[in-house]
């Protein structure tokens, strides 16, 4: 009989491109599932991700209402598109969002981020897109190690078992 | 199904050696999973310990976020008492179920 080969994940570089409340959790919550694995991790906000780990905007993410088709009503009705764009619903539906994930003990992205550092997850920016957005150091959250490059985050990201997840 | 001997008494345990039942738990036991795992319990170690047995008992789903907000330690240092699996292992030496939470 064959041995079986076991080859675990040791180390994942997540890269968060988007910067929609689902879309940012997504990254958040692998991210502090493999440092509660043991697994070593690094966190890299590019683009509209960036609003993660920018002060100012981190615990203002939305959700958004328009151009979502999966979008559903409480009680899981289709949700119309035309109510998406009405003044409000945006932030109630986010509002709604995050009151849901707290449930769940999941926590606001600043407190979220807290979490991973503990557990010894590394945080960066990407330097193209902080650049493009015109951002400065001090916009960013004082937990990211580092403005880099796409050649340092693979560097970074190198190693036998390391995976590298794009959100 | 498995048995596992810890501290000269029979265990059941699951494949990953959790405890199938928390009631055959005793802090003898805890100290020997613990020694599996590396790790040398201390008083710190045991009131996580009891809290989780006491929050396992009342049927709150355990979190690393409701452990660092215990008041008994934070989250930073719920890793530095368990390294690189501060809730499997934990609830593991507490004899308690793996918990099914992905947070």
């Amino acid at each position: 009989m064959a041995e079986k080969i076991e080859h675990p994940v040791k180390k994942v570089a997540i890269i968060v491109a988007k910067g929609s409340i689902e879309d940012v959790y997504a990254g958040l919550i692998m991210a502090n599932g493999a440092v509660m694995e043991g697994i070593e991790c690094k966190l890299f906000f590019t683009f509209f991700g960036l609003d993660a780990i920018t002060k100012k905007r981190q615990n203002k993410l939305k959700t958004a209402t328009v151009g979502n088709p999966a979008m559903r009503m409480p009680g899981g009705l289709p949700f119309p598109t035309l109510l998406g764009i009405l003044p409000g619903v945006e932030a109630g539906v986010s509002a709604m969002m995050k009151k849901q994930m707290l449930a769940l003990d999941v926590p606001p992205v600043s407190e979220f981020l807290d979490m991973i550092v503990a557990g010894g997850g590394e945080l960066y920016a990407c330097k193209i897109a902080f650049d493009m957005f015109k951002l400065k150091r001090e916009d960013l959250d004082d937990r990211v190690i580092d403005v880099i490059t796409v050649g340092k985050f693979y560097e970074l990201a190198a190693g036998e078992g390391s995976q590298i997840i794009f959100t | 199904m498995a048995t596992k001997t810890y501290a000269g008494i029979n265990v059941d345990v699951t494949e990953e050696g959790y405890l199938t039942n928390p009631g055959q738990w005793s802090k003898e036991i805890a100290i020997e999973i613990a020694r599996e795992e590396g790790i040398n319990l201390t008083d710190k170690h045991f009131q996580v310990i009891e809290y989780l047995r006491d929050q396992y008992s009342k049927g709150t789903a355990l979190t690393i976020r409701g452990v660092g907000k215990s008041g008994i330690v934070d989250v930073k240092g719920l890793y530095e008492l368990f390294p690189g699996g501060p809730l499997k292992k934990s609830t593991r030496i507490a004899g308690i179920p793996k918990p099914t939470s992905c947070v």
